[in-house]
């Protein structure tokens, strides 16, 4: 499996989006006409699409650092069980970014 | 002879030894905090990720109101310290690992650090803004 290089592309990624994260947090102190123009992002499909990819390197970075940090703490080096790891920090990565925008949707956050 | 004596061939002085710090002059810290921070991370991923959907959709005032509460600000002032820091660290190896031209590397670790800097700050004052109400 080729995963190492994905946990270091979800982190650039990850890396490059805290710009988001900062613009989001500015605009929400700065005022409504500010806030307006995250809103204006958040909402098109563009800004949703950027939002979901980013949701998904989130997960997926995290769960594959558990699976280092499993590697640091000494186990899960046989071959099934690195075969195991790697596949749950994928499907993982994938079913909890599904959740999230499940949850976010049903508690009205589409508006 | 005793064996704490430093080899014949080793380049390494007996004082560097002791310090065991290696070329980086730092030793294994970066490494510690990389997990550190990751550990810090992976706790708060939860109350962070309640905080975001509950705000996600919502108008400028609630998000203002929200952010500026007390235990929320704690929570996102945490997650903001310790994913600047991770991503620095992270960054330099990525920068380390692949940029081999010794200049552009010192250019490229030095703008890490502001970006990653600049940041942490620019969100941190934003949330410190938030809670003050000014």
């Amino acid at each position: 499996m080729a995963l190492s290089i994905v946990h270091r592309a979800t982190g650039i990624a990850l890396y490059v989006g805290t710009l988001l994260l900062a613009w989001w947090l500015i605009a929400a102190a700065s005022g409504p006409a500010a806030y307006a123009h995250v809103q204006a992002f958040t909402g098109s499909i563009i800004g949703r699409l950027i939002l979901f990819g980013y949701t998904w390197a989130l997960m997926h970075h995290m769960l594959s650092g558990i699976r280092h940090f499993v590697w640091d703490l000494g186990f899960g080096f046989k071959a099934n069980e690195r075969e195991a790891l790697t596949w749950g920090a994928l499907i993982g990565g994938i079913v909890l970014t599904v959740l999230i925008w499940i949850i976010a949707y049903a508690t009205g956050g589409g508006r | 002879m005793s064996a704490t004596d430093t080899p014949k061939r080793s380049m390494r002085t007996p004082l560097g030894r002791v310090r065991n710090l290696g070329a980086a002059h730092s030793g294994t810290s970066d490494f510690w905090r990389q997990r550190v921070t990751a550990v810090a991370m992976t706790l708060l991923m939860i109350p962070v990720l309640v905080i975001i959907v509950m705000l996600f959709g919502r108008n400028q005032a609630f998000v203002a109101q929200t952010l500026g509460s007390l235990p929320i600000a704690v929570i996102m002032l945490l997650f903001i310290v310790a994913s600047a820091w991770h991503m620095k660290i992270g960054m330099q190896v990525v920068i380390e690992d692949y940029i081999h031209n010794e200049k552009l590397k010192l250019v490229s670790v030095m703008l890490n650090n502001f970006f990653s800097v600049a940041v942490a700050l620019a969100s941190i004052y934003a949330i410190l803004k938030l809670s003050s109400g000014v």
